[in-house]
């Protein structure tokens, strides 16, 4: 593969519909370049849980991945209402989901956690009223 | 080791989609109707227990591989559920048993 290559996806916000179609491809052009499985689900997972969060709570966004040989990391760009709390947020059961999204089965308040749990570096950026962006570095070992 | 097809035959399973995963090894089993508790938790082979049956399950079963959802107390497929899971070849069985019992048997044909 050539040593980096850029994906860049626009999430849609409020289609439940379309969420995790940004995860789905990216998953998918790593499985086609032959990374291991295991690295694949990480990214997979903390991308997926980063565009849902864009999905319920900033109007959707944008997703940018850099795929290198032995890394990939991804920006998760919105410009909604922002984090006031990002400390409370990164706890595990805390959510403020609207109650319509429970029953879609999110809103469990673990997004945050697990986008921790799965990658190597965790950066939040937020700024109440103008937007958040996500940065999540996973390391290919 | 048990495939989907034989965890689907011993506990008379409905089978709702038309893909190839039917043969795919079932490693282990986890139970949860959230889906962010399955991403997290779940792992790659798992059985995964549930009663939600909509669009965004199908992405999670993607995500987290899991071999198989099972829709427990005969709970509802989207349409658009249905359809995503056959484009991205996700199998979906059907059970008439409560979350507990079919954790259960599962438990018990998978040795654990």
């Amino acid at each position: 593969m050539p040593e980096k290559i850029t994906l860049k996806y626009a999430v849609d916000g409020d289609d439940f519909t379309k969420a995790g179609l940004a995860s789905s491809d990216l998953k998918h052009t790593l499985k086609q370049i032959g990374y291991d499985p295991g690295f694949i689900r990480r990214v997979a997972i903390a991308v997926y849980e980063g565009e849902i969060n864009m999905v319920i709570h900033a109007g959707g966004g944008e997703i940018t991945a850099d795929i290198a040989p032995d890394k990939v990391e991804v920006w998760l760009a919105d410009s909604g209402p922002g984090i006031p709390n990002v400390e409370l947020a990164m706890r595990e059961g805390y959510s403020t989901a609207p109650i319509d999204v429970h029953e879609l089965g999110f809103g469990a308040g673990m997004g945050l956690p697990n986008i921790k749990k799965y990658t190597d570096d965790l950066q939040i950026d937020t700024t109440v009223g103008v937007g958040t962006t996500v940065y999540m570095l996973i390391n290919n070992n | 080791m048990v495939t989907v097809k034989e965890l689907s035959d011993n506990l008379s399973l409905e089978i709702l989609t038309t893909c190839d995963e039917i043969d795919r090894p079932v490693t282990g089993g986890y139970c949860s109707d959230l889906l962010s508790w399955v991403m997290g938790r779940a792992s790659e082979g798992d059985a995964w227990i549930t009663v939600m049956g909509n669009i965004n399950s199908i992405a999670v079963a993607v995500l987290a591989d899991i071999s198989c959802i099972i829709l427990a107390d005969s709970s509802a497929l989207d349409e658009e559920a249905k359809n995503r899971a056959e484009q991205q070849n996700v199998i979906i069985l059907r059970s008439e048993l409560d979350q507990f019992t079919l954790c259960n048997k599962i438990g018990e044909l998978l040795g654990v």
